[in-house]
């Protein structure tokens, strides 16, 4: 039997931005909230070795540990689904903080295009231009709605950043200047600017000066160090939610965390959740947690799952095109071209998770897509991250992939190759989606999440059109030897790494027929839970999606307050679209 | 600038020498190989077949040579790193074959040390006695099938299991077919041996044979450049040869020069 712990307000599932965003303002307002967080504790000094590239980066310390939970995957519903066994394709945050402290921190906003993605593509190029089984929905809100929020988090992390005629309009300079440039950000921003488009500094939560956000949490200055991505920061240099909103949360005293705290269903009375029940991992003991109101942080896969296996919300139908809890899954399409330079050597082990220069130009609808065979686009970007030597092994095409001939290429190319890389939008389909697997469990014989995934024609044009675009450009950087590359030629693939860009499963909209979540994300079919984080993006963008799942979690904490100030009820009104597909 | 090199065909692989014509040609080249070898006392004399690198069971890549100084590594052709010696592999059998494969996927060559002067089997026996060995934080239960391509591994052996499957099968392999021990045989009939395996041609039990070699060869790799605290890329050698420097605090005061930095590589040691 579970035993029944003393009731709390809030009770928020998983900490991490989204999670530690909502703790942070409730507490700040004075609402008592409880963060349950399954994975360990952390604290700023479980960084003080974190260069370790054997340990973070190839066996994932910071990571979900598969062994106790994972999901299974089919490429379609034809195929039986089986586990990923082995982080690959995408890497689970764990822990304190969750994902938002392995990030690399790019900071980019979504465009105003993606939150009206089916409007404007009807009204521009008509419906027909809409592929069959392209489920395209609007968000329910505008840009201009939300783009206060964008600004909330921007000024959270200190954002280093310069404004570019590409990107969406803001309502003021980023919080502090952009990053510095190398050698490859300067050849790629001379080149593309040559060939008439438009390069800018990204945006990056790394940042570029010491900043001292509202809440009087300090981000100290970057040192380039190129230990980001699948790392934490030893300099408290890449914002992150250690060293702000969970400790801007903890100082309020209305805070608490309980780590180890997995939980496995929330319980309904009616149509109103009253609490959940966990197990803590160091125990095993059960406990249930009442509470006023549920916050599910828990990222796209646990949000998911733990809907559909507390059973609310309606699970998705792929047949019938019913329900919403699951529809939409979306992820990322990546392509690009790598550029080998025999003249010319850089300075590669450099670099910072976020530093890069960019084009916006063939992103969003920037660019006409009247001639072009799909929508959407994404961002081209020449990363300087920082190479490692384990991992980063380039070789000319039909190189063998061991042996003299490959140790010597290796070695040769290690300096002497760029990547101009595109994170392409991932529109929906009507066949991509989330459930829970009939054969497989996790430790405690719950049902693992299934995904249904593959690459659509849609996917395939658009990363082919991306490819071209970036080789062109890297010939015009003068690299010796391009080579395109398309991750989208064959199935989807979970084992080589792509990208920590999952998105939907419990998507925002205006309508309940069509959506899970209003615009505050509030559920519609349960008034005191709150579904926040890329769960709730009708489609991903060609960028990166942090920033947007912040400035949803602190669109979300906006409507918990004035949930809870006046006594529930729904926020927003729904409306019957016509988007049905 | 960029100076475009029209001769796109360039096989890089071809021979060492035109890499060098093309190093001499470059203006911001950093340092040579025979710098490299002249700083780290690396000297390209001690090219052995593989028969007698296979026999070797300890670190000896330096014994013979014409060595310097070898900064922090054996000199005398004795080792006395205390951290050389077996916990995973009982039989010497199972660890010389795994010596010999590793020395054909990363082998020694002019410019420095292959897999076995970089303690790499040693790194891949500790590797398995740990967490890695046991798959600990891989999901292992089952029901178990064979899968499509695109869902990864789906075998119920663990690592320590595949790879002592996966180096007797190697070994029986060397005997059934040339009737000599895999360590044993010249260089170009052990790669015979592993490039079937690369194409997954034997059957190994529980195990498809191609995922096993690339198993091998990412341990492989991780031994010659992951820090030396794990036991391989000794003396940081494998990072001196790729010119990486390692876990360097900062790079905030060159980051944006535009000449190339070549610099001694520090480890997670002088992180203490």
């Amino acid at each position: 039997m579970a035993t029944e712990l003393p009731h709390k307000q809030a009770v928020i599932i998983g900490v991490g931005w989204a999670g530690g965003i909502i703790a942070a303002e409730l507490a700040k307002q004075g609402f008592e909230v409880l963060g349950l967080e399954r994975g360990e504790e952390r604290t700023v000094d479980d960084f003080t070795m974190p260069k370790d590239e054997l340990k973070y980066a190839l066996d994932y310390d910071l990571m979900q540990d598969l062994s106790k939970e994972t999901i299974t995957m089919r490429n379609d519903e034809d195929m039986r689904a089986l586990p990923m066994r082995q982080l690959g394709s995408f890497l689970l945050g764990s822990g304190l903080g969750g994902a938002g402290v392995h990030w690399n921190g790019v900071c980019p906003r979504f465009f105003p295009y993606d939150l009206e993605i089916r409007s404007q593509t009807i009204e521009r190029y008509g419906e027909d231009k809409i592929p069959e089984d392209i489920t395209l929905q609007d968000w329910g809100m505008t840009y201009e709605e939300l783009e206060p929020y964008y600004d909330m988090f921007e000024k959270t992390l200190g954002v280093s950043g310069e404004d570019n005629e590409m990107t969406p309009p803001r309502s003021d300079d980023y919080p502090t200047p952009p990053m510095l440039e190398t050698r490859a950000m300067k050849l790629f921003k001379a080149t593309t600017d040559e060939m008439g488009y438009h390069p800018y500094i990204q945006p990056s939560a790394n940042l570029s000066e010491q900043y001292t956000n509202p809440d009087g949490q300090t981000i100290e200055q970057c040192k380039y160090c190129a230990f980001c991505e699948r790392f934490g920061c030893d300099y408290q240099a890449k914002a992150d939610p250690l060293i702000t909103v969970i400790p801007t949360a903890k100082e309020t005293g209305n805070f608490e965390i309980h780590t180890h705290a997995n939980v496995r269903s929330i319980s309904q009375d009616g149509d109103i959740a009253d609490g959940v029940y966990f197990i803590d991992e160091t125990t095993k003991q059960e406990y249930f947690q009442p509470a006023d109101i549920v916050i599910l942080t828990a990222y796209v896969m646990n949000n998911v799952r733990l809907l559909l296996q507390s059973e609310i919300g309606e699970p998705y139908d792929s047949e019938t095109q019913d329900g919403v809890i699951g529809k939409h899954y979306c992820y990322q399409i990546g392509a690009g071209a790598t550029g080998m330079f025999e003249n010319e050597k850089f300075n590669l082990y450099a670099g910072a998770g976020a530093l890069g220069m960019r084009i916006e130009d063939y992103n969003a609808d920037n660019f006409d897509h009247s001639d072009q065979d799909f929508l959407h686009g994404g961002v081209l970007t020449l990363g300087q991250s920082g190479n490692r030597p384990i991992a980063t092994n380039p070789v000319p095409p039909d190189t063998k992939s061991w042996g003299s001939d490959f140790k010597q290429a290796s070695i040769h190319y290690f300096p002497r190759t760029l990547s101009i890389g595109t994170q392409g939008a991932s529109l929906p389909h009507r066949y991509n989606y989330l459930d829970l697997d009939p054969t497989y469990t996790d430790q405690y014989g719950d049902p693992l999440l299934r995904m249904t995934y593959n690459f659509t024609d849609q996917d395939r044009k658009l990363a082919e059109h991306q490819a071209e675009r970036a080789a062109e450009i890297m010939e015009n950087m003068g690299a010796d030897i391009v080579t395109p590359n398309n991750d989208t030629e064959g199935d989807y693939d979970i084992v080589p790494y792509q990208s920590t860009h999952n998105t939907g499963g419990v998507i925002m909209g205006e309508d309940p027929e069509t959506s899970a979540v209003n615009n505050y994300l509030q559920m519609w079919d349960c008034e005191n839970m709150f579904v926040v984080g890329a769960s709730a993006f009708p489609h991903n963008s060609g960028n990166n999606p942090t920033p947007t799942v912040g400035a949803l979690a602190y669109r979300a904490a906006e409507g918990i307050e004035e949930y809870l100030n006046n006594g529930g009820g729904q926020l927003v009104s729904s409306k019957n679209s016509t988007q049905k597909a | 600038m960029v100076e475009k090199n029209d001769d796109k065909q360039t096989d890089v692989n071809q021979s060492s020498s035109n890499r060098d014509e093309t190093a001499a040609a470059s203006s911001n080249e950093g340092i040579s190989r025979r710098t490299f070898i002249k700083n780290t006392g690396l000297v390209a004399g001690g090219v052995v077949g593989g028969g007698v690198l296979g026999g070797v069971l300890g670190n000896q890549w330096f014994a013979g040579t014409d060595t310097e100084t070898a900064g922090e590594a054996e000199t005398d052709g004795e080792s006395n790193n205390f951290q050389e010696a077996r916990m995973f592999f009982k039989r010497p059998e199972d660890f010389q074959v795994l010596s010999a494969a590793v020395e054909r996927i990363y082998p020694e060559d002019d410019i420095g040390p292959g897999a076995i002067a970089l303690g790499v089997p040693y790194f891949i026996d500790k590797q398995l006695a740990g967490e890695y060995g046991f798959n600990a934080r891989d999901y292992m239960q089952g029901p178990f099938y064979e899968g499509a391509p695109t869902q990864g591994n789906q075998s119920s052996m663990n690592r320590r299991d595949v790879f002592l499957q996966g180096v007797r099968l190697i070994q029986s392999i060397a005997n059934e077919n040339f009737n000599t021990a895999f360590f044993d045989l010249e260089g170009e009939q052990q790669d015979e041996i592993l490039e079937a395996f690369e194409n997954g041609e034997p059957e190994m039990p529980g195990m498809d044979s191609a995922a096993f070699f690339e198993v091998l060869r990412d341990a492989t790799l991780r031994g010659a450049y992951s820090d030396p605290v794990y036991g391989g890329n000794q003396n940081m050698d494998g990072w001196r040869m790729k010119e990486y420097p390692g876990p360097q605090m900062a790079y905030i005061h060159m980051i944006e020069d535009d000449e190339y930095q070549d610099m001694e590589p520090v480890s997670l040691h002088d992180h203490n």
